[in-house]
C-alpha cells in the first residue's frame, strides 16, 4: 500500500485535473504564458512546459522518435514550420476542425497559415513569424538597394572608393543557405516544387536563384567567412564595421543596441532586396506552430491550450518579451509594438506577401540535399546545379533519396 | 617453431592411434556431454536469438521494403532496389571510405602504441599499480564526454589546443576534422589494445625468453622471433577487437563534427536515414550493409588468420 499511495498521487488523470504537457523550444518568457493560460483554464487543464533541446534538429529528433513509438505523454506540439508537413504525413498530429479551426485561422497572416497546411487541411496553429530584413549603414549608403543587382553593384563602388563594403549574410552549407536561395528564387517568380509538393520542378524562375546566387558569392562583395557563416556570425561580422549590409532577422537589431551601440544608430533597414527593379521581394518565413498530438489522452483540452498559447494576448506579449514577431495581423497596428520593434511596418509588408519553404512532408530531406548542392555558392553551374538538384530532390520525394 | 604449434602437433598425434572400438566408446562420452551442453546453453541461446537474431532478420526486412515513416500508406514491397539505391549513392562511399581509412589508421596505431604501453606496464617494477590504471584513464572515461572536451578544445575561443597551433577552426575543414576524430579514437582505445596485448605478453614464458638470450638473440631478436609469435593469438583477437569496435564509430564523430564536410561514417550515415530522415527502408538497408561488412572482417580473421576467441585452446580453430 505504502508503495502505492504515491502512484496515486502521479495519476491524475482519473477525475483529477487533466495535465497538458506542452513540448516546446527554450523562450525565455513562455513560462509567463503558461502560467497566465493555467490560471485561464481556471482547473479545467493544466499546461506543463517540457523544454526542449536548443538545437532544431535535436528538439525535431526527440519528438519524432517518441511519436513514432506512440508515446501518449506528449501533447502540444512546438514545430518548426517546415516540420509541420511531415508530422501530417506521417499521421502524428491531429487535424484542426469545426471552432478551433476557426479560431486558429482569425486574423493569421495568409503566409504562416499556409504552412501549417497540409493537403488543404489545417494541422497547426501558427504561433510566431519571422521574416529576415536589409540592414544598411546609412552613413555609406544613401538609398538602400532594391535588388541584387543594385546591391552587389553599390557594394562594389563603395570598394572602389575605399569604404566599408561588404554584403553579410549566411552563407554556411546549412538551413540558412537553403533560406537564402528560396527567397531569391521566389522573388523571381520561380518553383522548386510544383503546387502539389510532389514533383522537383526547378523551373526558369529556380535556375535564374541560382544564376544570381553563384553571381553574388563570386562578385567579391561578401566577406571572407561567407562560406562559414551561420546567423550569429553574421551578426557579429557585421557589428565588427566592415560591412555595409546585412540580411538578417530581427534579432540583429537588439543585439547591436548592446553590443555595437555606435554602429547601431547609424544602421537603418529596408525590405529585403527583389530581383526585378519593378517587383518587390517575396521573402522566407521562419517560425512556429502549435500542433496537438495524435496519441495525446486529452486532445480536447490540448487544443484548447494550444489556443490560449497563441492568442493574441499572448503573441503580443512573446513579441515584445522575447522578440518573436506574431502572425495576427492586428498585433502590429498595437502602439506598445512600436517601441520592441520599430522595423515593425516593413516586417508587416514583407509578411503580406511572405514566401513558404517547399511545402513537403520531405523538406528534411529536399533541405539538407540542397544545402549540400547549394555548397559553395560560388561553384554553382546554374543549368548543372538545377538538373542535379531537380533529380536528387525527386528521389527525397519517392523515399529514395539518402541524406549524407 | 613457437610453442603452442609444437603442442598441437603433438595432440594430434596422440589422437591418432585410436581404434574404432576405442573411438566409439569416446565419441559416445562425448555425445552425453555434447548433449548436456546443448541443454545448459540453450537458454542463453534462445535469448541471443531473441535479442540479436530478431532484430537483424526484422532489419532485412525493412530493407526490402519501400517504407518511410513520413509516407506511411505508399509502404510496400520492393524487393533490392534500396541496396542499388545505397550501392550506387556517393555518400555511402564516401562514408564507407572516411570509415575504412578510420577503421585502418586507428588500429594500426593503436596496435604500436598498445604493445609499447603494455611492454612498459609489463616490465615496470615500481608503481606498477599506478602505472596501469593511470594508462586506463582514457578508457574508462566515457566517449561522449571526452568528444565534448576534444571538440571544445578543438574550438577557437574556448580551446586550447586550437589557440595552441593558429586562429582557424580545425573542425570546419575536412582532413583536420579526419584526423582529429582519429586522434581521439587512438587516444580513447589505446588503453584497451595495452590490455589485451598484455595479457598476451604473461603467456611468453621467461624461460624461453632466456633460453634465446642464451643463444645471442638481441633485444630486437627476441622480441619479434619469440615474443610476437608466442604472442599471436592475443594480437589477433586484440587486432579483430578494435576493427570491428572502429568501424562501428559514431560517438567521436556526432559530437566532433556531426558529419559535416564529409565526415560521416557509415554508422553516422545510417543513423542520418534512419532517425533523421524517417525513412526506415533505405536506413536499415545500412544497417544491413554494415553488419555484412562486420560479419566479413570477422570472417577474415577468423578463418584466414586463425583468430580463435580468447581462451579457447587449439581446437577452437578451424
Amino acid at each position: 500500500m505504502a508503495l502505492l499511495t504515491p502512484l496515486a498521487a502521479c495519476g491524475g488523470d482519473d477525475g483529477g485535473t487533466p495535465t497538458i504537457n506542452l513540448y516546446y523550444a527554450p523562450e525565455q518568457n513562455l513560462q509567463k504564458v503558461v502560467d497566465d493560460c493555467n490560471a485561464e483554464a481556471a482547473g479545467r487543464y493544466r499546461i506543463d512546459y517540457q523544454v526542449l533541446p536548443r538545437g532544431a534538429d535535436d528538439q525535431r529528433v526527440q519528438m519524432v522518435r517518441r511519436l513514432a513509438a506512440e508515446d501518449d505523454g506528449m501533447d502540444v506540439l512546438g514545430l518548426d514550420i517546415t516540420w509541420t508537413q511531415e508530422f501530417a504525413s506521417a499521421d502524428w498530429i491531429l487535424e484542426w476542425t469545426g471552432d478551433n479551426k476557426a479560431q486558429a485561422e482569425r486574423g493569421t497572416l495568409a503566409g504562416p497559415l499556409a504552412s501549417a497546411e497540409y493537403e488543404d487541411k489545417l494541422y497547426a496553429a501558427p504561433k510566431n513569424t519571422n521574416v529576415q530584413l536589409l540592414w544598411y549603414r546609412t552613413d555609406l549608403v544613401q538609398q538602400p538597394p532594391r535588388t541584387w543587382d543594385e546591391m552587389i553593384q553599390q557594394s562594389l563602388d563603395l570598394k572602389g572608393q575605399g569604404k566599408p563594403f561588404e554584403v553579410i549574410t549566411m552563407g554556411a552549407q546549412y538551413e540558412g543557405l537553403v533560406v537564402l536561395y528560396n527567397t531569391i528564387v521566389a522573388s523571381a517568380g520561380g518553383h522548386i516544387l510544383n503546387d502539389e509538393g510532389t514533383e522537383a520542378v526547378f523551373d526558369q524562375g529556380a535556375v535564374r536563384g541560382l544564376e544570381i546566387l553563384q553571381k553574388f558569392a563570386s562578385a567579391g562583395v561578401t566577406s571572407p567567412s561567407f562560406t562559414n557563416s551561420i546567423e550569429d556570425d553574421a551578426r557579429l561580422q557585421f557589428q565588427s564595421g566592415n560591412a555595409a549590409y546585412q540580411l538578417n532577422w530581427p534579432f540583429v537589431y537588439p543585439a547591436m543596441q548592446e553590443g555595437a551601440p555606435d554602429l547601431a544608430a547609424k544602421v537603418k533597414w529596408a525590405r529585403y532586396p527583389g530581383v526585378d527593379a519593378g517587383t518587390p521581394s517575396k521573402v522566407t518565413i521562419g517560425g512556429y506552430n502549435l500542433a496537438v498530438s495524435k496519441y495525446s489522452k486529452h486532445p480536447e483540452e490540448a487544443f484548447d491550450a494550444a489556443l490560449c498559447l497563441r492568442n493574441e494576448e499572448h503573441q503580443k506579449f512573446s513579441a515584445i518579451n522575447d522578440g518573436v514577431p506574431p502572425t495576427i495581423e492586428s498585433i502590429y497596428a498595437d502602439p506598445e509594438m512600436a517601441e520592441a520593434y520599430p522595423m515593425k511596418d516593413t516586417i508587416l509588408e514583407e509578411l503580406r506577401d511572405a514566401a513558404n519553404r517547399p511545402l513537403s512532408p520531405a523538406y528534411q530531406n529536399i533541405s539538407t540535399v540542397m544545402s549540400a548542392t547549394l555548397s559553395p555558392p560560388a561553384s554553382i553551374k546554374p543549368e548543372q546545379t538545377a538538373k542535379e538538384l531537380r533529380g536528387s530532390i525527386q528521389d527525397a520525394l519517392e523515399s529514395k533519396g539518402v541524406l549524407p | 617453431m613457437s610453442a603452442p604449434t609444437t603442442a598441437a602437433a603433438k595432440h594430434r598425434a596422440e589422437d591418432k592411434p585410436l581404434t574404432k572400438a576405442e573411438k566409439a566408446r569416446l565419441s559416445e562420452g562425448k555425445r552425453a556431454e555434447r548433449r548436456l551442453g546443448w541443454l545448459l546453453c540453450a537458454p542463453a541461446a534462445l535469448v541471443m536469438l531473441a535479442v540479436a537474431g530478431y532484430p537483424i532478420l526484422y532489419s532485412v526486412w525493412l530493407s526490402l521494403q519501400r517504407y518511410d515513416l513520413k509516407f506511411p500508406d505508399e509502404r510496400e514491397f520492393v524487393g533490392l532496389s534500396n541496396y542499388a539505391t545505397v550501392l550506387g549513392n556517393q555518400y555511402w562511399w564516401t562514408a564507407f571510405g572516411v570509415t575504412m581509412l578510420i577503421t585502418v589508421v586507428t588500429v594500426v596505431i593503436e596496435l604500436i602504441l598498445g604493445m609499447g604501453l603494455a611492454l612498459i606496464m609489463h616490465r615496470t617494477l615500481v608503481g606498477r599499480g599506478i602505472v596501469r590504471t593511470s594508462a586506463l584513464i582514457p578508457y574508462g572515461i566515457v566517449t561522449v564526454v571526452a568528444a565534448f572536451s576534444w571538440r571544445y578544445a578543438w574550438t577557437p575561443g574556448t580551446g586550447y589546443l586550437a589557440n595552441l597551433f593558429s586562429d582557424s577552426a580545425p573542425l570546419t575543414e575536412r582532413a583536420s576534422s579526419l584526423a582529429i576524430i582519429m586522434l581521439a579514437e587512438i587516444w580513447k582505445t589505446t588503453p584497451f589494445m595495452a590490455l589485451l596485448l598484455m595479457a598476451g605478453l604473461a603467456l611468453v614464458p621467461e624461460d624461453l625468453l632466456k633460453a634465446a638470450s642464451m643463444d645471442g638473440a638481441t633485444a630486437w631478436q627476441r622480441f619479434t622471433k619469440v615474443m610476437l609469435p608466442v604472442m599471436k593469438p592475443a594480437i589477433l583477437v586484440a587486432l579483430l577487437f578494435r576493427s570491428l569496435d572502429a568501424f562501428r564509430v559514431f560517438d567521436n564523430i556526432y559530437v566532433l563534427t556531426a558529419g559535416a564536410n564529409e565526415t560521416s561514417s557509415v554508422s553516422m550515415l545510417a543513423y542520418n536515414n534512419l532517425i533523421k530522415g524517417l525513412n526506415l527502408g533505405i536506413g536499415s538497408t545500412m544497417s544491413v550493409l554494415i553488419f555484412l561488412t562486420v560479419a566479413i572482417i570477422a570472417f577474415i580473421f577468423v578463418k584466414l588468420f586463425g583468430t580463435a576467441a580468447p581462451g579457447s585452446n587449439e581446437e577452437g580453430k578451424r
